[in-house]
Order: structure tokens, then C-alpha cells, then sequence
């Protein structure tokens, strides 16, 4: 399942973007998650992302929590400065490190485990603030790195390997991410990279808070009957709302489907994301509707995958701050300190 | 049986006993600072409960001529506005002191005293008869009392009313309102009761440059001056009004006047934990950020620090200690977290604290610890607490060299990267401990690494191998070894005469310390003192001990969490080291340092004059 291909070769025929860097070029460490883990699948969707959408990859910063998928982002884009913070956790850090510097694209990976539970918070937070930024969940259901318990995501009745079943109802973070304000919300599943690729380029198209829930089973604790986190559980149950591609404008637009297929969305830095429908009355503009289809799918017990929601309008939070266009890391003394004038105002002012 | 009056000009205690959500704090502020402004040296605490409205609150000013800016202990003054508190205020007068209170209704029932002299004053009915809305006759009569003060302890009202126009400058009808209510007070006694009492007001010039601020103000102007751009925080008595005096003065100094664009960032954030993970999120992208905090915050974010401190990310702390454990006492203060500080978080860490004595200090060491922080890329923690952060104190002005420069520490830059100077994250070039780091975005392909609080090597790749752990941190020893001389040294201060007893304390005990110290040397009772400025210690404040046959450590908290401190970095003989406690939540006193210390000599039954040494 998984197609992040290792180990790195440099052929010199391989193909290159407009940096002159081939694919190889955005990838990371030798993996050492197991063998199929949906997680490297979703690493290469991201190598893959960056590569066709140019992205510089030391301008991106790559942050973390704790635990399986928290150790992806030592698995791409090896030229980018990454930090595992602590479990729960990345999203504050994230915050802060925007704050410092408004001008890097800002990639955040998370489990289901590290944000839907001890993360919880932090999630909903970082979503009401508009940080600019990718959230990547990559959600199967399970704690992998302590071998198996349930997550916050695991879906009530859905056994664990050991053949426990889950009593608690499980939490869906697209629903939360719908309502807690993010303006960009996806799900997508490790498996189907069609879909997968053009949804993290999206989203690093979009600005504001950029959420992608993305269903990633786990090979080794949670890709069993009885799990519906698995491979062949979401196979079976997946229902992509649309297929997109992502062109930006500074390319020629090549138009290659029919007029009535498609819908255009135009993103803040320019670029188009072209939707392909495939429910055929899906508006992803519309925060209240994705809200409502998706919660009607899930009670059928069907995934609904792709664009769920865009805000095409969406400020963020540098915005919402007024703080400078300049990174604040940039600023120097004389743009900091009032100086030895205001002070003397101050102190006689303190008499 | 009635004792003689206290008689004492610019030196007395004053206590208002109010009733908290009455409107007073703004009313006994203007009394203290008029008096400053006759040029007499005050002292005010503001003694508050953690509620809003109804239960008790004190302010207390201590009127100083010599310039003791500790507490004395006892009221030679109490204004008592408070029924609720009634009985335990009157204990509290000198004898010989001042009861002054509302009689508009019979003296409260209690086991009366005749050996305080009593004021009644009709406050209530006064406002009743002048104001009819409910607000107004609470409000001034705080101002009405202000006003009767001033006759009886003659302040010039002249000053009062200058504060007026300062502070309702372009509120012509409050001025007015105000000034109005100052004289109906000052009229009353005038026509109604003796005056001057015993206690009065002299002007003098004892106040000279120094100003009178509080310390988070002061704090919050030193994160300003010292170039931080990145505030999070979440409230939390008695630090919350440091953040928001970083914003306002933010909003005044730091907003560009041509983009009219902000040069800063302020989040509160959703708790502690997520404030500190802000500020060590901006720390590792190069900017200069800050948060503010209690013990139970320092308590949340123990993870992060631990986390700062092994990824070695410069992060800046300002705790403004209040008592603990748990809630304990939200708004009284105590110097109860220096281990939780030290120390903080799990396994072998340990922290850069600063302690600053005063609000002069706060504006000093919040700019440095910013310095340090990105000096030595670690967690730095100012240690102030509630009784300097949120009480104004008369202290040096606040000084700013133009020609400072930030020290932004060890960062590889783009052109030194390509100049294919060696960059390992951990690498100790330096043999200081301190390595190199680049910030995120720096060179394409070149000094990218990566951060995380699990061990890796000296170019920071993931290993759990033993002797990359121990390297690891071996050099964050030595790097905290570095830290004692980058941070301000101990003030040692030596007595008239040679002499065997030493005491160290640091903080906010230092007012009441040096009062101390004079009362003691009344008594024959010499000390050389040793003030500690930061943690790590200095060698010599071994040195200090190993001089002294005794040396006290005077501090506010239970267990002598200095003093522990002192024995565990320095592996000291306990026994060298004699507890002076005080950790009640008030500030420490000048009469109850000088009695514990001396009662702790006589004791001893030692000499309190070295002969031998002496000679």
C-alpha cells in the first residue's frame, strides 16, 4: 500500500520542477514506521504536493506532536526545519512559530491520538484563531505507538485487535473542524493518492486554517475485521464528494473538462482549484450544508471523502492580529525599543 | 486608661480596611501617592481577596521620611471602613493610635479598646445628603475620607487636586465632582473635629528621581524595551496585569506609524500550556517572546519547559509568585516556587531564575532575561512575585541605554552556512556548552535540522546510544555553568564592623531586609548580608557561607526552599544554614526579621560582637 519509494535514488533522467528539484529532493529519512503504515502513504502525498507545487523546502516548517504520524515529518522534505513538540501539543507551537514568521508554509501532522484527545484543545483553538497553516490528521482510530488502545476517533462497536470493543462514541473532527471555524475542511483516505495529493495542495494554496483529516490504517493495530479504520472498511465505504486539481494561475490553464463538470475556486496566492463533482449537488462553499451531508453520510455509515468545505474569502490570523507584514523574528531594535526619550516621558509620568 | 497620642511627623503607619468592589482602591492610591508628592517616601500594599465584590480588602501606607520602603508592622492609623473586620482592625493599632470611622450608625459591637484614639466622622450621612444616586454615594464617600484626611494629617490639598486634573484631564465634570467631594471632607473636620492630630505630614524632598511604580508595569515595560514581539499568555492573579500593561504600551510604542501595522503579537491563550507551547513555537523561529505567569501556571507548563529545555529553545518566564500550594492564596504573595522553577519539569533539568527586588529590577531583568534567553537558548524565569508585581514602590527610574544591542546569541546565518562553516545543532564549538542554531527558512540546503525533546546526537539526529545522551546533557551542564556568569551577580553588603553572622535573602524581602539590618545594629547585632540576584549561584555565595559562622536565609515560603537550594547545589552542611520563614501571604516585615534574628542569637547565647575578629 504504501508508494513512498526507498531507498533514494538519483537517476538523471528523474523529472524536475520549476526549482530544479526532482521528487527525491522533498524527501526525508528512511522511514521506520511499519511496513503498508498508511502514514508513509500519506508522506509521499506531500512530497508529492510540494514537488508539483514548487514549494522551497527549507520555507517550510514542520511540526508535530507525539506518536505514530508525529514522526512522519522526519520522512520528507529533509531540507525543512521540523520539531516534535509534545503530545498534543504541536498546534500552540505552530502558532507561535507563525507568529514569529508569517512568511513559511506551515505543515502541521498529527494523529487522531495526539489531537483528538490530549490535543483536543489545542485543535479547536488553533482552528478558531485562522493560524495559516496545513493540519494534517492522520487518523486510524488507534494509539499505534503504545500498541493498540482506542483512540478518540475509534467508531463506538469497531473491536481492537485484541478483540475489545469500543464503548465510547467516537469523535469526527471534520464535524468539529466545520464548526470551530476552519476554512478549509477535507478528508481523504491514505490510500487514494488521486484524491489525496491535490487536497494537500489545496490546502497549501489556501490561506487560513487548512484542516485534512485524513483516514490512514494502521497496519499492525487497526487494519482487521471488526476495525472501521481499515483498508478494506474504507474502501468499502468511501464516498468522494469531488476530485480537484490544483493549477496555479502563473501557469497556463489548460482546460480538459467539459464546461458543467467542473467548478472553479479561486484561491488567495492566485491559484484555481478545479472541482470535479461527483455528488452532484455538493456546494463546498457552503459551511452549514457540509456540516449536515457529512453528518447524514457518516449515519449511513459511509465516509465522505474530498472538499468537504472552502472558504475562499478566509483571513487568518496575522490578520485578525493586524500584525506586520514583515516576520516579526526580522525586526530590528530601532523598530522595537521606544528609546531612552519615551522613557524619561515614562518615568516622569511614574512621579 | 488613655494613652498619650502618637506624635510623629512623616513616619507612621496608615490602614484602610474597605470593603472590596467599593471603589476605595483609586480613592487610598490618590492618599499615598499625594503624600509622594509632598516629596515624603510611601510605601502602599494593597491587600486584597480573590473575589470581586463584598469581601474585605486593606490597603496599607507606610509614610517614610527615611525612605524604609519594606512593611513596618502595626497601624498607628486605621480607617475603618469595613464592619465586616472591624474587631480584628482595631487590634491591629499601636497604642496610642488612630481610629478613624464612619459614625453615621453606632460603633459596631466589640470589646472596645481605650487605648486608640477615635475619629468618628458621619461619611454615610454626608454622601446621603449631598448625592442621590446610590453609585455616587459610594463612590465618594472614599474621596470625602481622602479629604478628611488631608485636614487631620495636613496634606496639602493643592496636591490632591493636581492628581484630580492628571487623572480626569479632558473630564472637566469629574474634576469638578471630585474636588468638590475632596473639600466636603476637609470641611467637615475642619468645622467639626480637632485637628491636626498627632500624625502629620511635613513636606519634605526625600523622593528626589526615583519613581513609583509597580512591578508589572515595570515587567511589561522591559519585555517592551528588551524587544520582545511575542506575548501569550492566560490570565492569572497576580500576573495577568503585566500582559495587559505590555499591551497598551505595545499599542502606543510598537504600532507602525506608517502601515499602522503592529510590530508585536498578543494571544491569550486558551491556558497555560498552550501560552507557554506559543512562546516556545516563536522561540524556535527567532522571535523574542514571553509569557506571564503564577505558580499553578509554572505548574502547567512543566512539560514544555522540560521540552524547552532539552531542545534548548530560549524561552522567557515572568512568574509573579503568589501563595501556594494548589489555589492556596490566589492574591497573597509568598516566594514559595523557587524549586518548582529550578527545577521544573521531570528528569535532570535545570533553570535559569533571576530575582528581581523591586519594579526597577522587573524593567532590568525582564530586558535581560530576554538577552538570556536567546544567549543561552533555554528557559529563563524572572521570579517576581505579588507583592512587587502589583504593588507600587517607590524605586529607581527606569534607565535604557540607546547604544544596547540585543544579544541574540549563537545563530548560524544563510552566508556563514554557505561559507561551509560546520553546523552540527548540538555541537559544542564554543566549549561554553552553547551551540549553534539556525532559524527556519534560512539556506536551501544547507542548516535545516530537526527539534525534539528525545535525545540525538551533536548534528541532531535521533539516537538513543548512550554516549549521545551523555554528551547531550553534560553540555547542558555546562552551559548552565556558563549561565552563572552572564547573570547578575549577588550584592553583598558588609556590616560597619566585622562579624560572624551572615543572612542571604533575595526578592521582594529586600526592603524590609535593610531596615532590618539598622534595627539590628541598635541592638549591637551586626550581619553582612548577601543578596542573590539569579540562580545559578555564584561561587560566591559559597564563599559568603564559608565566611560566616552563622549565616540566616531569609525568605517567604514554609520550607526554606532556598535554603535547600543552596544545600543542594553547593553539598553544605544543613547546620550552616539557619531558616528565617515568613509566610503568612503578607509581605515579610522589617520588625519581624530583626526579632527572628535576634532571638535566634540570643539563643545561641554567642557573642554578638566578634571579639577576635574585630581585633
Amino acid at each position: 500500500m504504501t508508494y513512498l519509494a526507498k531507498p533514494k535514488l538519483h537517476h538523471p533522467t528523474l523529472p524536475q520542477n520549476k526549482l530544479c528539484h526532482t521528487r527525491r529532493d522533498y524527501e526525508g529519512k528512511i522511514s521506520t514506521l511499519c511496513a503498508g503504515c498508511g502514514h508513509d502513504s500519506i508522506s509521499a502525498a506531500i512530497i508529492q504536493a510540494c514537488w508539483e507545487m514548487d514549494v522551497e523546502p527549507h520555507r517550510v516548517a514542520k511540526l508535530s506532536g507525539i506518536g505514530c504520524s508525529s514522526k512522519t515529518p522526519d520522512y520528507f522534505l529533509g531540507q525543512s526545519h521540523g520539531f516534535n513538540t509534545v503530545h498534543g501539543r504541536m498546534p500552540s507551537v505552530l502558532t507561535g512559530a507563525n507568529l514569529a514568521n508569517r512568511e513559511l508554509l506551515y505543515l502541521g501532522v498529527s494523529g487522531d491520538g495526539d489531537s483528538a484527545s490530549i490535543g483536543l484543545g489545542q485543535f479547536a483553538h488553533c482552528m478558531r484563531r485562522g493560524v495559516n497553516m496545513v493540519y494534517i490528521v492522520e487518523n486510524n482510530g488507534v494509539y499505534g505507538l503504545t500498541k493498540g488502545q482506542f483512540s478518540a476517533t475509534a467508531d463506538q462497536g469497531s473491536t481492537s485487535k485484541r478483540g475489545v470493543v469500543n464503548s465510547d462514541s467516537p469523535l469526527d473532527m471534520v464535524g468539529m473542524a466545520l464548526q470551530l471555524g476552519a476554512s478549509f475542511v477535507a478528508r481523504s483516505f491514505s490510500g487514494d493518492k488521486h484524491q489525496l495529493v491535490p487536497l494537500i495542495k489545496a490546502a497549501i494554496a489556501h490561506r487560513g486554517a487548512a484542516f485534512l483529516d485524513v483516514i490512514s490504517p494502521c497496519v499492525a493495530f487497526n487494519n482487521h475485521a471488526g476495525s472501521t479504520k481499515s483498508y478494506e472498511y474504507v474502501r468499502e465505504h468511501n464516498e468522494a464528494v469531488n476530485r480537484l486539481d490544483v493549477i496555479p494561475l502563473r501557469k497556463e490553464i489548460r482546460v480538459d473538462f467539459a464546461a458543467g463538470e467542473l467548478l472553479e475556486v479561486e484561491q488567495h496566492d492566485g491559484s484555481v482549484l478545479r472541482l470535479r463533482k461527483i455528488a452532484p449537488d455538493y456546494d463546498p462553499h457552503n459551511r452549514i450544508a457540509a456540516m449536515n451531508y457529512t453528518q447524514e453520510h457518516q449515519a449511513k455509515g459511509e465516509v465522505v471523502t474530498g472538499l468537504l468545505y472552502i472558504d475562499t474569502n478566509a483571513s487568518d490570523m496575522h490578520e485578525h492580529l493586524h500584525t506586520t507584514a514583515r516576520p516579526l523574528n526580522a525586526l530590528a531594535a530601532r523598530e522595537l525599543c521606544p528609546g531612552k526619550t519615551a522613557l524619561d516621558k515614562l518615568n516622569a509620568g511614574f512621579r | 486608661m488613655m494613652v498619650k497620642p502618637i506624635e510623629a511627623i512623616n513616619d507612621f503607619v496608615v490602614k484602610f480596611a474597605n470593603v472590596n468592589g467599593s471603589g476605595s482602591a483609586s480613592a487610598n492610591e490618590l492618599f499615598a501617592k499625594s503624600i509622594l508628592r509632598m516629596g515624603v517616601p510611601v510605601s502602599p500594599r494593597n491587600i486584597f481577596p480573590s473575589n470581586i465584590q463584598g469581601l474585605p480588602t486593606w490597603y496599607e501606607v507606610r509614610v517614610t521620611e527615611a525612605g524604609h520602603l519594606g512593611r513596618r508592622g502595626g497601624v498607628d492609623l486605621m480607617v475603618a471602613m469595613n464592619p465586616q473586620t472591624w474587631n480584628a482592625d482595631l487590634k491591629e493599632i499601636e497604642p496610642g493610635g488612630y481610629l478613624f470611622y464612619d459614625n453615621s450608625k453606632p460603633l459596631p459591637a466589640s470589646k472596645f479598646r481605650d487605648d486608640v484614639h477615635v475619629i468618628g466622622m458621619p461619611l454615610t450621612e454626608i454622601c446621603n445628603r449631598t448625592y442621590s444616586d446610590p453609585r455616587q454615594r459610594q463612590l465618594f464617600k472614599n474621596i470625602v475620607y481622602v479629604g478628611a484626611l488631608s485636614m487631620l494629617l495636613e496634606i496639602d490639598p493643592a496636591e490632591i487636586e493636581k492628581l484630580f486634573s492628571e487623572q480626569y484631564k479632558g473630564k472637566e465634570k469629574l474634576l469638578t465632582s471630585n474636588v468638590q467631594a475632596l473639600h466636603l471632607g476637609r470641611d467637615y473636620v475642619r468645622e467639626h473635629l480637632p485637628h491636626p492630630i498627632g500624625l502629620r505630614v511635613r513636606r519634605a524632598d526625600n523622593v528626589g528621581e526615583r519613581i513609583f511604580v509597580d512591578g508589572n508595569t515595570a515587567g511589561a515595560l522591559g519585555c517592551v524595551y528588551g524587544g520582545a514581539t511575542v506575548c501569550a499568555w492566560y490570565p492569572i492573579t497576580p500576573s495577568s496585569s503585566l500582559a495587559e500593561a505590555f499591551q497598551k504600551y505595545c499599542m502606543k510604542y510598537r504600532v507602525d506609524s506608517v502601515t499602522g501595522e503592529n510590530n508585536y503579537a498578543i494571544v491569550q491563550a486558551e491556558d497555560e500550556i498552550a501560552s507557554i507551547g506559543m512562546v516556545v513555537g516563536a522561540g524556535w523561529n527567532g522571535a523574542r517572546a514571553f509569557t506571564t505567569t503564577s505558580g499553578p501556571g509554572v505548574s502547567l507548563m512543566t512539560e514544555f519547559i522540560g521540552l524547552a529545555y532539552m531542545a534548548e529553545i530560549p524561552v522567557t518566564i515572568i512568574n509573579v509568585q503568589r501563595g501556594g500550594p494548589s489555589t492556596g492564596m490566589p492574591t497573597r504573595t509568598q516566594q514559595a516556587d523557587v524549586f518548582a522553577c529550578a527545577y521544573a519539569s521531570h528528569g535532570d533539568t535545570k533553570h535559569v531564575l533571576l530575582f528581581p527586588e523591586d519594579p526597577h529590577e522587573c524593567f532590568v531583568h525582564s530586558a535581560a532575561a530576554l538577552d538570556l534567553a536567546d544567549r543561552l537558548q533555554t528557559p529563563i524565569f524572572v521570579m517576581t512575585d505579588l507583592d512587587i508585581g502589583m504593588n507600587q514602590r517607590l524605586c529607581a527610574p527606569l534607565l535604557w541605554d540607546e547604544s544596547r544591542q540585543y544579544d541574540r546569541g549563537k545563530i548560524m546565518t544563510a552566508a556563514e552556512l554557505e561559507a561551509g562553516r560546520d553546523f552540527g545543532r548540538y555541537l559544542d564549538v564554543d566549549g561554553d556548552g552553547i551551540p549553534f542554531r539556525t532559524l527556519p527558512g534560512t539556506h536551501a540546503n544547507k542548516g535545516s535540522f530537526f527539534t525534539r525533546g528525545t535525545t540525538k546526537d551533536a548534528y541532531a539526529r535521533y539516537s538513543e546510544a548512550g554516549p549521545d545522551y551523555i554528551y547531550n546533557v553534560q553540555r547542558l551542564l555546562r552551559k548552565f555553568n556558563t549561565a552563572k556568569s552572564l547573570v547578575p551577580q549577588p550584592v553583598l553588603r558588609e556590616a560597619a564592623q566585622k562579624t560572624r553572622f551572615g543572612a542571604i535573602y533575595y526578592g521582594s524581602t529586600s526592603p524590609a531586609m535593610s531596615e532590618a539590618i539598622s534595627a539590628l545594629e541598635t541592638e549591637q547585632i551586626h550581619l553582612d548580608t548577601l543578596r542573590l540576584c539569579a540562580f545559578p549561584f555564584s561561587d560566591s555565595v559559597a564563599d559568603f557561607i564559608a565566611a560566616h559562622d552563622v549565616v540566616f536565609v531569609v525568605e517567604q515560603n514554609r520550607d526554606a526552599q532556598m535554603r535547600s537550594l543552596i544545600i543542594n547545589e553547593f553539598d553544605i552542611d544543613p547546620a550552616r544554614l539557619t531558616r528565617v520563614l515568613h509566610y503568612d501571604g503578607t509581605p515579610i516585615t522589617a520588625r519581624f526579621i530583626a526579632r527572628e534574628i535576634a532571638n535566634r542569637i540570643h539563643s545561641m547565647n554567642v557573642a554578638t560582637i566578634d571579639q577576635h575578629r574585630v581585633a
